[in-house]
């Protein structure tokens, strides 16, 4: 009994402390890793309520594919928060 | 200024929630009794072994009883790969091929990578074959499968998978599953219903139409989640 | 201690850690300026709203909802199945949360790409 309250005030402590290091960072790639944090505790979550389908999609999907399309996204745009945009001609790469 | 009302609106959000969610209380059983069923969730468990000969209830909920949800699932996914595929589209110039990955990784991981490829193919495809019988089902394997080709793009530089071949896969296990339903509706039942013989429980042949369904679906979220990786990864970026 | 307090403190760290997440999510939605962030927020609370959906739906001392041979052993025991109605909600709702963020992704990209900033506040042309 002391050992199911001591797990799960450790799993929701994690869950909490990655959610906020996650919205609070300002480098982006170090908040893209802390969601996968979240999912992968969350998938023990589902796990231990006797939950097995839906804590296998969670680790499946939202461990591995969300996290590598944050990481796409980010080399795509930019890396920081906090960075200054310098000042180009906007693409008109559309207009023929 | 702004942010005292948005500090406001959390506490306000957070104070009832909380105080809904205090009165259901946790761990506490309302399903009633199950071989007299009256809530929704009883009569699934009690009559998915003698009507349906199926092991997995949840499998049984999402492909039998609620499948017409399922085929809307099904819709949504492809209509978020093609929306994603016309947002970042671009008109590329012939034989122009623009690459996000810049140099191929070490030689460790090339040759982990191959080696273990093919076992996560299998494993994916077990996954979907038996959704009936264990926790697992179509939309697990396609992500396991589709993990299994994020694996290789990362691993190596040029290695593409043919975009003809994942719109013929994705169309036609679409076709089956849409046509799987219009045969019950031929058959004389209604849409999706289950007119295959049902065998005994724990058999692999068992359930009807279920595993026919899950397997078309694991085929189609495989293709269309490696669908969606290859087009990130290799749309024409900017010079 | 006796297991009133244990109950108590299960309850609270199951429910608190579900609308904390909600309530993390929102604020990360609300405040912040760069749309990849905006976009973590919104992933964050899809995870808070499917984890208060599968806690509502457990059952102390239950047992996984799957008839086999060792489930049927257990039925037969006198365990009790956890409730199945919101496992399959919620498995729909997760791959539909996966693709409801590749698009917001995508469309990121692509203002970035026009704009070549990613914050809300330096956007300011109107036509281009």
């Amino acid at each position: 009994m002391v050992f199911n309250v001591i797990f799960f005030s450790l799993l929701a402590i994690i869950i909490l402390a990655a959610a906020i290091y996650a919205v609070v960072q300002k480098d982006l790639l170090y908040a893209v890793i802390a969601t996968g944090v979240i999912s992968l505790v969350l998938s023990i979550y589902f796990f231990i309520m006797q939950a097995p389908d839906v804590a296998l999609t969670e680790a499946a999907i939202g461990i591995a594919l969300t996290t590598i399309i944050f990481v796409i996204t980010i080399r795509n745009t930019s890396r920081r928060e906090d960075e200054i945009p310098v000042d180009k001609e906007p693409d008109r790469g559309d207009e023929k | 200024m702004k942010k005292a009302f948005i500090i406001l609106l959390l506490v306000v959000v957070g104070w009832v929630l909380a105080d809904t969610f205090s009165q259901i209380t946790f761990g506490e059983s309302r399903l009633g009794d199950v071989k007299q069923p009256e809530t929704v969730g009883a009569y699934y468990l009690n009559n998915t072994v003698e009507k349906l000969s199926v092991a997995n209830v949840i499998t049984a909920i999402v492909v039998n009883y609620r499948g017409f949800d399922t085929l809307g699932e099904v819709t949504v996914l492809f209509l978020a790969a093609s929306g994603l595929a016309s947002i970042l589209y671009r008109r590329k110039e012939k034989g122009e091929h623009d690459v996000m990955i810049l140099k191929n990784s070490s030689q460790l991981l090339q040759t982990g990578a191959k080696l273990i490829f093919p076992a996560i193919l299998v494993l994916g495809a077990y996954v979907f074959i038996h959704g009936h019988l264990t926790p697992g089902g179509g939309f697990q394997g396609g992500a396991i499968i589709a993990s299994g080709f994020l694996l290789m793009f990362m691993a190596y530089k040029d290695y593409h998978v043919s975009h003809n071949v994942l719109t013929w896969v994705e169309s036609v296990a679409g076709i089956v599953f849409v046509s799987v339903g219009i045969w019950g509706l031929i058959s004389g039942a209604t849409f999706l219903e289950n007119v295959l013989g049902t065998g005994t429980l724990n058999d692999l042949i068992s359930g009807g139409v279920i595993p026919l369904i899950y397997i078309a679906v694991g085929f189609k979220v495989a293709a269309e989640l490696t669908g969606v990786l290859e087009t990130l990864l290799n749309f024409k970026t900017e010079k | 201690m006796d297991p009133i307090i244990y109950n108590k403190i299960i309850t609270v760290g199951v429910y608190g850690s579900a609308i904390g997440l909600i309530l993390i999510g929102l604020y990360a939605v609300l405040v912040k300026k760069h749309l990849t962030k905006i976009v973590i927020g919104l992933s964050i609370i899809d995870s808070g709203v499917h984890l208060l959906f599968i806690a509502v739906g457990f059952i102390k001392g239950g047992t996984a909802p799957i008839f086999s041979p060792k489930g049927i052993e257990l039925v037969n025991g006198g365990a009790q199945m956890v409730d199945p109605v919101p496992q399959a909600l919620v498995l729909t709702a997760i791959v539909i949360g996966f693709g409801v963020t590749a698009v917001a992704l995508s469309l990121v990209i692509r203002l970035y790409r026009h704009h070549n900033t990613a914050r809300i506040d330096h956007i300011k042309s109107l036509k281009w």
